[in-house]
């Protein structure tokens, strides 16, 4: 069962989860709701046409120009796009899941956008999604145990946001 | 009480029960591959908890990946897997060239295998002798070099590097290969094949060998899925995927016309392996032994598609094609591309934005995913039997933590 026979499907089984699709792309994606992401992927996991049994990679995109000149120009407006990987190990096939959180929560600096998490689904989500965590700065609602993975635990500010700054020093350590 | 009393070790432990007791391992350790820090829950000599603590050797690879341009990014890849850095290479320049929907010409692609093969030869003799260190015998791994630096001469003569070599690059590689060179290498593979045997009765079919991983850190085929387990972790478990044979086409069509056999047990039977010492009694497939026996057989899968390629190579007339410029443009897009490294399958995911600099530059490391299996494997083993078993994964920490 291949594209838009696939998607129909997913639609009537999932109403309203699935916000839009793009089967022409490089890599075939679906947008979905972001509250919905664990039941789309519980859903993608079990459906007999596609099993997607194995989580590939999960990516926090950040959409934000800290150039003011620069931002004038461009076409979206700020927001953080999840991106998530999946592969059937049994149809050998991929799909890609987009969803789009917004840079804050309730646009208050430092609240940290939530999604929840797809630890539940497969098991490989637990360490992604601390990565992501780490680096991009997500809550993920329903972790069992969401810390930093790849920075020290006391480091401040999430890195791979577009507006980082790295900190002046860390533990008398000249960090720039 | 009397029926309580079974194989569970830590019920036989029961009546000698000491307090819990923390052990840190690491991140000095030599058997923990790099800076790995686990800390280790034990009750006596029975691990009841593993915690892996990683990250030290992180670089901001992603974060270095959206100021630079995809060719400029090219020797971070290096440092990621620095075991198997043309793979590397190649992985992302395979997901730069599919979003640029750009196709190398007929003799870089043969070339591409040809290299590809030859780094993931070495990177099975680093895994085989390092994995001999962790169990305590030195000899494998000085034979294992030997051989390997070997490759690492021929592979000096292609780009001027040893180690980190940015020779595969989109758009094909940065220079044809020297003249004469088809021969050394002709030569070398001659030589070696030979040899593999005897790394089978180093190791393969050794006594203490196989009392040390047969029936350790077993690993099933449904947790092995579900933990993201890629490469020989995957293939050891008894599932049969390979990404040289099963993956996107841009990477598949690489290998168009070449003959291999994924190496996966069936039947109870590896392909091929009536060459290759039996697979011994002890061993259960998911164990450490599978693992090792599988990075074993992939080695001489290897050395048959070198051959295949050379033939391909030589065959090839007219030039290798120039590598794309370093400032070229990236179309408006996304493109992920999984390749098969010897380690597993190595992500790269790639956003641009119109100009030559990523938006997004992210990797996904195959070992970052066998490791997290680790306390899986480790639940009510031995203490003894812990290097034994991240051993068996082969990890790199420099592409976990990137």
């Amino acid at each position: 069962m291949r594209g838009s026979s696939f998607l129909e499907k997913a639609s009537s089984e999932l109403p309203g989860a699935i916000i839009g699709s793009n089967l022409e792309a490089i890599d075939p994606w679906i947008e979905v709701v972001a509250e919905r992401i664990a039941e789309v992927s519980q859903w993608l996991k079990k459906t007999p046409e596609s099993l997607f049994d194995s989580l590939e990679c999960i990516t926090a995109i950040d959409w934000f120009e800290p150039d003011a000149k620069k931002a004038a120009k461009v076409q979206w407006k700020p927001h953080i796009e999840m991106v998530y990987h999946l592969w059937s190990t049994v149809a050998r096939a991929s799909i890609v899941i987009k969803t789009n959180l917004p840079r804050w929560k309730e646009d208050v600096v430092g609240q940290l956008p939530e999604i929840p998490s797809v630890t539940g689904v497969w098991r490989t989500a637990d360490w992604h999604e601390r990565e992501v965590f780490d680096l991009s700065g997500i809550f993920f609602i329903g972790h069992p145990d969401l810390r930093r993975i790849l920075c020290p635990e006391d480091w401040v500010g999430y890195p791979l946001r577009r507006d980082y700054e790295m900190p002046l020093e860390y533990h008398g350590i000249r960090a720039r | 009480m009397a029926q309580m009393v079974d194989d569970d070790p830590r019920i036989i432990e029961f009546d000698v029960r000491t307090d819990e007791m923390l052990v840190n391992m690491g991140p000095q350790h030599p058997s923990t591959h790099g800076v790995l820090r686990l800390v280790l829950r034990t009750d006596g000599e029975i691990v009841s908890q593993v915690e892996s603590h990683i990250g030290y050797l992180h670089r901001c690879a992603e974060k270095i990946g959206e100021n630079l341009t995809p060719r400029q990014w090219i020797p971070y890849t290096d440092r990621m897997d620095y075991l198997a850095a043309m793979n590397m290479n190649l992985g992302w320049s395979l997901t730069v060239e599919k979003l640029m929907r750009y196709q190398v010409s007929e003799k870089a692609r043969h070339l591409r295998v040809l290299i590809a093969e030859l780094g993931r030869l070495a990177s099975h003799l680093v895994g085989m002798g390092a994995y001999g260190l962790d169990l305590g015998t030195f000899s494998p791994f000085l034979y294992a070099f030997r051989e390997r630096e070997k490759i690492l001469d021929l592979f000096e003569e292609t780009c001027g590097a040893r180690l980190t070599y940015s020779y595969l690059t989109v758009g094909g590689a940065t220079a044809d290969l020297p003249p004469g060179w088809l021969e050394k290498c002709e030569a070398f593979l001659d030589q070696f094949t030979p040899l593999i045997a005897e790394y089978h009765s180093l190791l393969t079919t050794n006594a203490i060998f196989v009392k040390r991983t047969a029936a350790i850190g077993i690993l099933s085929e449904a947790l092995a899925i579900d933990y993201g387990c890629s490469g020989p972790v995957l293939r050891g478990s008894g599932v049969d995927q390979d990404l040289r044979r099963d993956g996107e086409s841009i990477y598949t069509s690489m290998y168009d016309g070449y003959a291999f056999e994924v190496v996966v047990q069936k039947n109870g039977h590896y392909p091929r392996d009536h060459a290759y010492p039996p697979v011994p009694r002890e061993a259960v497939v998911g164990d450490s032994w599978h693992r090792f026996y599988v990075r074993m057989l992939e080695v001489v899968q290897s050395v048959d598609l070198i051959r295949q390629a050379m033939d391909r190579y030589s065959a090839c007339r007219g030039p290798l094609g120039e590598p794309l410029k370093i400032n070229e443009k990236l179309p408006v897009g996304d493109a992920y591309l999984e390749t098969e490294c010897p380690r597993g399958q190595m992500g790269f995911y790639l956003v641009g934005d119109g100009t030559p600099i990523p938006w997004r530059a992210r990797a996904r490391s195959s070992s970052f995913s066998n490791l997290s299996v680790l306390h899986e494997l480790c639940r009510g083993c031995l203490i003894a039997d812990v290097p034994a078993i991240v051993g068996s994964l082969d990890i790199v920490m420099g592409e976990i933590d990137r």
